[in-house]
C-alpha cells in the first residue's frame, strides 16, 4: 500500500536506514493471490507485531522473506542485501532468524543439544565434522536457557516438552542464532496466561537487542507488546500504526475485530 | 508353398489354353529336359528354359523336382513318380515303364530358388488373380531377364490394375538389369519403381545408381533420395504408433499408481502385482471357458474385465484395510511394507499357477492387423489405445461427476479440512486404493494380450509406472496421460537410434535429469498439503 | 541413538565382535580337517558373504537411519565396487584363461574384440583397482546426489529415482558391448595380490580383512553420528527446513554423507567379489538393494549396531530357507518387510536395548519416539 517509511509513533529518524524492507510483494499460488503489493518497512532495533485474519498472509510473508518462496514480483531488501537473490541458508547467515507457526524443534536431541546446534559458528560440514564444543559454547547455550526458562529441561529430549516449551526453546534456538532480526510466528498459540505473559515479556527482552516481527492473533498479547502495528488482509497491508489507531480504523474493524 | 503348388495343378490343365498362341516346340522342351542329366549349374540353366517353354508340362515336372519325385533314367529321360509311387513319364504322362534304374534328380537350394522364381513365372498367367499377384511379386523379386517376353505378354493380357502394376514394377526391375535397355525406357523404369518406394525398390535402385552413370544414375539417385525420405517418414509414424501403444500400456498401469499415490500420497510397490492378478484372472477366465464354454471365447476378456477389477480392487482394499492404514504419514515404511506385499503375492501365484508363463489367448477381434499406407496396425495394440482411452475418460468422469470423485479430491487438496467438513476420509481412502487398485486389475486383462502371464508381469512394470507419475506429477490424471504417452514415444523414437536397452536407460537418465528441473513432475499439485 | 546409549566401551565392544568373530573363524578353518574345531570351508565363504552385507546394509543405516534419505539404489554401489575389484581379478588371469590371451579376459576374446577398452586400463595395478572401488561409486553417488539434493529432490522421490538409477545400471550392465562380460559378468577368478582365491588360507584372509573393514567402518559411522556433524545429520531427518533456517546448507551435508556412503557400499561389495567368485548384472537388481534396506530395518535402523546384526540374521535366515524349503523364502522375507515395518519400528536392537529407556518414557513421548523418528525427511 504505502511504500514510504512512514514513522509515526516511537520512530526512528527518517533519514535511517531500514533494516527491512518489503516492496510491492505479490505471491500468487495457482492464481490465488496469497500476497498482493505488500510493502512493510522495519527499522533497526523496532519490534513489530503483524495482525490479520487466517489466510492474510502473515506466514507467506515470512516465507517471502527467509526465502522459502519466492515472489512473482516486488523487492524484498535486508539492508544491501536483496532477499529474494538468496536462498534460506545464507538469509540465516545473513542474521534473519526464524519461529515457524507450528514449533519445530529437534525432537530427538537434548534440549542442550538444540542449542547447540543452533549457536553461531561456522556452518560448513567440514568445520562441523571436526568441532569439540568448548566451554564458551556451553556458556553461551546455559545462558539461553536460562533466558528460556527452560534450564531444568537441559538434558532432557525436546520430544518430551510441552507445547509452551517448545516455542521457548524454539525462540532460544533463534537467539542462539545471534540474528539481528527475529521473525517470530505466533508465538503464544496453545500457551496459558501465565506462559503468554512470561512470553511478552520474553521477546520484549529479546527487543532490547534485536528487531523482532511478531505475527500473532491474541489481542491481549498484541496489546501488551504496546508496539507499532501492522495490518495484513488479503495479502496486503490494511492500515499500520499503533494498536489504538488501527483499532479505530473502520476497515480493520469490518474485516477483523469486528467479527 | 504347399497351397501354392496345390493351386498349380488345376491351373496346368487350364494353362495351354489360356496360353493361346504360344504352343512350345516339342524341341525346346526336349532340350531343356536334357539339362537335368548335367550338374546344378546344368540344371539350374534346364529348369529356366523349361519354364520359358510355358509348355503344360513344365509346372508338373518342376513341382516333382521340388518335391524330391522327379526321376531321371540312363537314356536321361524323366520320369514322374506319383503320390502312390506309379512311375509316368514326365515328357507324356503316359505310364512308364522305364529301361533300367532309375536315379533322383538331386537339388540343393540354388536348384529349389530356381524352381520356385520359375513357377511364379508360370503363374502369371492363373486365372486367380491372387496367384498373379504372388507370380508378379516373385518375378519381381528375383527378376530374371529371360522372363520378360513372357512377362510382356501377361501385361498385355492384365485386366486386373493392382495386379498390373506389380507386373510393371517387375518389368521395370527387369529392364534396369538390363545393359541394352535404351535409355528412356530405363527412366521410365526408375520411375515405376520410385513411385513403388519400398525398401525391395530402394535396393533395386542402389544396384541401378551403381552400375549406371548418368542421366539413369541421377535419375536413381533422385529417386533413392524421395524414398529415403518416404521410408523415415513411415518409419517415425511407425515409430510414433508403438510408442503410442506403449505410452497406452504405461497409462494403463501407471494410472491407478496416480490414483492412490495422488490422494493417499501412498507408494504401493504391489501396484504390479495387482495388474499381474488382472492378468492371471484373466487366464483363468479364459482357462474356464475352454472347457465349459469354447462357444464364449472371443467375450472372454468382456467377461474377464469386470471380474478383475473386482479381484484386484478386493485386494486393493484389503491392503488398504490390513496395512496400509496402520502406515500413514510414514510413506518410506508404506513403500517398504508393500514391496514385501508384493514379494508374497508373487511367490503365492508362482505357488498357486506354477513359475512359468501361461497362455492367455487373443480373441478372433484382437488378432491380425490391419495396413494403414506404410503402416501395419495390429489390432491388439489398437484395442490398448482405445480401451486405455475409455479407461482414462471414464476414470476423469468418475473424478469429475460423482460424490465419491469428489470427495477424493477433497481430501487430495486438504485432508484435515476434508475430515472436519464431515467427510470420513479412511473410508475414502479405502475406496480410493480399491479403485486404484481395480484399474490395476483393469490394466492386466489388457497387459496379458501382449505379455506373457508370468508372477513377475507386475514387475516390469512398476519401475517405469512410477516413472510416468513422477514425471506426469501427481495427483494430476492429465499429468499421468502426457507423462505416459511421452515416455512411450520417447521411449519408441529413440529405439531405432540407441537401440532398445540403450535406449531406455536414455529415457531413465533424461527423467532423473528432469526430476532436479521440476521435482512435483510436469502438472504438480501446489498447497501446503504436499509439503508436510 | 541407541548406540549413543552404548557408550564409548560399549561400541569399541561392539567394534571387536566382526574382527574377532573373523579371526578365530578364519583361524580355526586352517586346522586340518579332521581336527574337532575345524571349520569347513563353505563357513567361510558364507560369513564372509554375510559380513559383506552387513558392511553394505552399514552404508545403508548411515543415509537412511541418521539423514533419513532412503535409499533404494545402494545395491548399485555395491556392485559397482564389486565389478571394479572383478576386473582386477580378471586382469590377475592373465594367460591362464581358456583363450590363454594375456591381456584380454576371456569374454572380450570370445567377442572377438581386438583390444582392451580404454576404462579396463590400469585394473591389472591393485592399487589403481582399489581408488576405483572407492571413486567408481564415490564419483557416481555425488553426481547423482549433487542433481538430486539441489534440487530438493527428497522422499519418496528420491527413492524412486534411486530405483531407477540401479535399474539403468542392470540393463547397462547385461549388454555385452559395455565390456563388462554382458549376461555372465566376470567370474573365473584366479587369484588375488599373488594368493590363489581358492586355498583356504585366501579365504581366512579375506574373510579376517571383512572383518576388519566392518569393525573400522563402524567405528568411523559411530563417531561421524556421535560428533555435531551426526547432530546435524539427525537435525536434518528430524526438521529438515528447521536446520535450513538455522542457516546449514543441507544439501551439503546429505551429498557429503550419500558420497561416503556409497564409498562404504564399494567397499563391501569388493570384498564380496573375491569370496563369492562372481560378479554379475543381477546384483543391479533393485529388489537387492530393497532387500538390503530391510536388513537395516530388521536390525533397527538409526543404530548402526542392528544394521549389521539385521544383515547378518536376515542372511543366515536365507541360506538355511533357501536350502531347505525354497518356495517359502519369499514368502518369509515379504512377511518380515510388513511385519517389521509394521510391529517393530525399532528393530531387533530396539527390542532389547531399547527397553530400559523405552519404560521409563512417559507415554507420549514413546509414541513420538516410534513415530517421528522414524518419518523421513521433512
Ligand atoms: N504453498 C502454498 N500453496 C498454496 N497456497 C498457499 C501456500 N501457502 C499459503 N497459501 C495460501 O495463501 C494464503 C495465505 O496463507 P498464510 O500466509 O498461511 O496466512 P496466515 O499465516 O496469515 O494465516 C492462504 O489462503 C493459504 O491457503
Ligand atoms: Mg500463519
Amino acid at each position: 500500500m504505502n511504500a514510504a517509511p512512514v514513522a509515526t509513533i516511537g520512530g526512528t529518524p527518517e533519514s535511517m536506514q531500514p533494516l527491512l524492507y518489503l516492496d510491492g510483494i505479490s505471491v500468487s499460488f495457482d492464481g490465488f493471490k496469497a500476497l498482493n503489493g505488500l510493502s512493510l518497512v522495519l527499522d533497526p532495533g523496532e519490534m513489530r507485531a503483524v495482525i490479520g485474519p487466517n489466510g492474510a498472509g502473515k506466514t507467506t510473508m515470512m516465507d517471502v522473506i527467509t526465502g522459502k518462496t519466492r515472489p512473482d514480483s516486488g523487492k524484498a531488501m535486508f539492508r544491501e542485501a536483496d532477499l529474494t537473490q538468496l536462498d534460506e541458508a545464507e538469509i540465516a547467515a545473513l542474521g534473519i532468524g526464524r519461529k515457524f507457526q507450528k514449533p519445530t524443534v529437534f525432537e530427538m536431541h537434548s534440549v542442550f543439544d538444540n542449542l547447540l546446534l543452533a549457536l553461531k559458528a561456522d556452518r560448513r560440514p567440514s568445520r562441523v565434522l571436526f568441532a569439540s564444543t568448548r566451554a564458551i559454547e556451553r556458556e553461551r547455550a546455559d545462558g539461553i536457557l536460562e533466558m528460556v526458562r527452560l534450564t531444568g529441561m537441559r538434558g532432557r529430549m525436546a520430544g518430551e516438552l510441552s507445547h509452551g516449551q517448545k516455542q521457548w526453546l524454539e525462540i532460544g534456538i533463534l537467539l542462539a542464532q545471534e540474528p539481528e532480526l527475529l521473525l517470530v510466528d505466533e508465538p503464544a498459540a496453545g500457551m496459558t496466561d501465565a506462559e503468554t505473559e512470561q512470553t511478552t515479556e520474553l521477546l520484549r527482552r529479546i527487543n532490547e537487542t534485536r528487531s523482532v516481527i511478531v505475527v500473532e492473533h491474541d489481542m491481549t498479547f498484541v496489546r501488551a507488546l504496546a508496539v507499532k502495528v501492522t495490518v495484513l488482509h488479503e495479502g496486503s497491508v490494511l492500515a499500520e500504526g499503533s494498536l489504538e489507531h488501527v483499532s479505530n480504523d473502520p476497515r480493520v474493524i469490518e474485516v477483523y475485530l469486528g467479527r | 508353398m504347399r497351397r501354392w503348388v496345390s493351386g498349380l495343378l488345376l491351373l496346368c490343365a487350364i494353362l495351354p489354353a489360356l496360353a493361346g498362341g504360344r504352343l512350345a516346340r516339342a524341341d525346346e522342351i526336349d532340350d531343356a529336359i536334357a539339362g537335368f542329366a548335367g550338374n546344378f549349374a546344368e540344371v539350374e540353366q534346364a529348369i529356366g528354359a523349361l519354364a520359358a517353354t510355358d509348355d503344360a508340362v513344365a509346372p508338373k515336372i518342376l513341382e516333382a523336382l521340388a518335391d524330391g519325385r522327379l526321376r531321371i533314367g540312363p537314356d536321361h529321360s524323366l520320369y514322374i513318380e506319383d503320390a502312390k509311387g506309379a512311375l509316368v513319364e514326365a515328357r507324356t504322362g503316359a505310364a512308364a515303364d522305364p529301361p533300367g534304374k532309375l536315379k533322383p534328380v538331386k537339388v540343393n537350394n540354388r536348384v529349389r530358388r530356381a524352381v520356385e522364381a520359375a513357377m511364379g513365372q508360370l503363374t502369371l498367367l492363373s486365372p486367380d488373380p491372387g496367384q498373379r499377384m504372388n507370380a508378379a511379386d516373385t518375378l519381381f523379386r528375383s527378376p530374371d531377364p529371360g522372363r520378360l517376353p513372357a512377362l510382356e505378354q501377361a501385361l498385355a493380357e492384365e485386366t486386373d490394375a493392382r495386379v498390373k502394376a506389380l507386373l510393371e514394377q517387375a518389368r521395370a526391375a527387369i529392364l534396369l538389369m538390363v545393359p541394352e535397355t535404351p535409355d528412356a525406357d530405363k527412366i521410365a523404369a526408375v520411375e515405376t519403381l520410385a513411385a513403388r518406394g519400398d525398401q525391395a525398390a530402394r535396393v533395386l535402385l542402389g544396384t541401378a545408381a551403381e552400375k549406371s552413370s548418368g542421366e539413369i544414375a541421377a535419375a536413381a539417385n533422385a529417386a533413392l533420395k524421395s524414398i529415403d525420405r518416404e521410408l523415415a517418414f513411415w518409419s517415425g509414424v511407425q515409430s510414433v504408433y508403438y510408442g503410442l501403444s506403449l505410452g497406452s500400456v504405461l497409462l494403463l498401469a501407471a494410472i491407478g499408481l496416480a490414483i492412490t499415490f495422488g490422494v493417499m500420497g501412498v507408494i504401493n510397490m504391489a501396484h504390479g502385482e495387482m495388474v499381474m492378478l488382472g492378468a492371471y484372472t484373466t487366464f483363468v477366465v479364459q482357462d474356464l471357458i475352454r472347457n465349459a464354454a469354447p462357444g464364449l471365447f472371443d467375450y472372454s476378456l468382456l467377461i474377464a474385465l469386470p471380474l478383475a477389477f473386482l479381484v484386484a480392487g478386493a485386494a486393493g482394499v484389503a491392503i488398504e484395510r490390513g496395512i496400509i492404514r496402520f502406515l500413514y504419514g510414514r510413506p518410506l515404511e508404506t513403500l517398504l511394507a508393500t514391496f514385501g506385499l508384493s514379494l508374497v503375492l508373487q511367490q503365492a501365484v508362482r505357488s498357486v499357477f506354477g513359475p512359468s508363463n501361461r497362455e492367455v489367448g487373443n480373441p478372433s477381434w484382437m488378432s491380425g492387423a490391419v495396413d494403414v499406407g506404410g503402416l501395419v496396425l495390429t489390432y491388439n495394440r489398437l484395442w490398448i489405445i482405445v480401451f486405455s482411452m475409455m479407461v482414462f475418460a471414464l476414470l476423469i468422469l468418475l473424478l469429475r461427476k460423482t460424490a465419491l470423485g469428489l470427495q477424493m479430491r477433497a481430501v487430495t487438496q486438504n485432508r484435515r479440512m476434508a475430515a472436519s467438513m464431515g467427510i470420513r476420509t479412511d473410508a475414502v481412502d479405502s475406496l480410493t486404493f480399491g479403485l486404484g487398485s481395480g484399474v490395476a486389475g483393469v490394466a492386466g486383462v489388457a497387459l496379458s494380450q501382449i505379455e506373457n502371464v508370468s508372477p513377475n508381469l507386475g514387475q516390469s512394470y512398476i519401475i517405469d509406472s512410477f516413472m510416468v507419475v513422477v514425471f506426469g506429477g501427481v495427483g494430476n490424471l492429465w499429468g499421468t496421460l502426457v507423462g505416459a504417452v511421452s515416455l512411450g514415444i520417447a521411449n519408441k523414437l529413440l529405439e531405432p537410434v540407441a537401440g532398445a536397452v540403450l535406449g531406455k536407460i536414455a529415457v531413465l537418465i533424461l527423467l532423473v535429469l528432469f526430476i532436479q528441473r521440476r521435482p512435483r513432475g510436469l502438472f504438480p499439485i501446489k498447497g501446503r498439503a504436499v509439503e508436510t | 541413538m541407541i548406540s549413543a546409549r552404548l557408550g564409548l566401551y560399549g561400541s569399541l565392544l561392539v567394534a571387536a565382535v566382526p574382527l574377532a568373530l573373523t579371526i578365530a573363524v578364519g583361524l580355526l578353518s586352517l586346522l586340518p580337517a579332521d581336527s574337532a574345531l575345524h571349520v569347513p570351508g563353505y563357513v567361510v565363504t558364507l560369513l564372509g558373504k554375510y559380513l559383506a552385507y552387513a558392511l553394505l546394509a552399514l552404508s545403508v543405516d548411515l543415509v537412511w537411519g541418521y539423514v533419513g534419505i532412503l535409499s533404494l539404489g545402494h545395491g548399485a554401489f555395491f556392485a559397482l565396487g564389486g565389478y571394479a575389484m572383478g576386473m582386477y581379478l580378471m586382469r590377475q588371469i592373465g594367460t591362464r584363461g581358456v583363450y590363454g590371451d594375456p591381456v584380454l579376459p576371456d569374454f572380450m576374446v570370445f567377442l572377438n574384440w581386438q583390444e582392451l577398452p580404454w576404462y579396463w586400463y590400469g585394473f591389472d595395478h591393485f592399487a589403481f583397482a582399489a581408488l576405483m572401488i572407492v571413486l567408481v561409486p564415490g564419483a557416481l553417488a555425488f553426481v547423482f546426489g549433487y542433481l538430486a539434493f539441489r534440487s530438493r529432490v527428497s522422499g519418496v522421490y528420491l527413492s524412486i529415482i534411486t530405483q531407477a538409477l540401479t535399474f539403468a545400471l542392470m540393463l547397462a550392465f547385461f549388454r555385452n558391448d559395455m565390456g563388462f562380460g554382458g549376461n555372465n559378468g566376470l567370474t573365473d577368478f584366479k587369484d588375488l595380490l599373488g594368493a590363489n582365491l581358492q586355498a583356504g588360507s585366501t579365504k581366512a584372509g579375506l574373510l579376517i580383512a571383512t572383518g576388519a573393514f566392518l569393525s573400522f567402518f563402524f567405528l568411523v559411522c559411530r563417531h561421524l553420528t556421535q560428533s555435531r556433524f551426526g547432530k546435524v545429520l539427525i537435525a536434518i531427518r528430524d526438521a529438515e527446513s528447521r536446520t535450513r533456517f538455522l542457516g546449514y546448507r543441507v544439501e551439503r551435508y546429505k551429498l557429503l554423507v550419500f558420497t561416503f556412503s556409497a564409498m562404504m557400499a564399494g567397499i563391501g561389495g569388493a570384498l564380496y567379489v573375491p569370496q563369492i567368485g562372481i560378479i554379475n548384472p543381477s546384483e543391479f537388481e533393485p529388489a537387492n538393494s530393497i532387500e538390503a534396506v530391510i536388513w537395516v530395518a530388521v536390525g533397527g535402523r538409526g543404530t548402526l549396531v542392528g544394521s549389521m546384526v539385521g544383515a547378518v540374521i536376515v542372511n543366515f535366515a536365507k541360506t538355511v530357507l533357501t536350502g531347505t524349503f525354497p518356495e517359502i523364502w519369499l514368502f518369509v522375507l515379504g512377511g518380515l518387510f510388513i511385519f517389521v515395518t509394521l510391529f517393530m519400528p525399532r528393530g531387533i536392537v530396539g527390542l532389547f536395548t531399547g527397553l530400559r529407556t523405552w519404560r521409563s518414557q512417559p507415554a507420549k513421548v514413546r509414541k513420538q519416539l516410534t513415530g517421528r523418528a522414524l518419518e523421513a525427511g521433512e
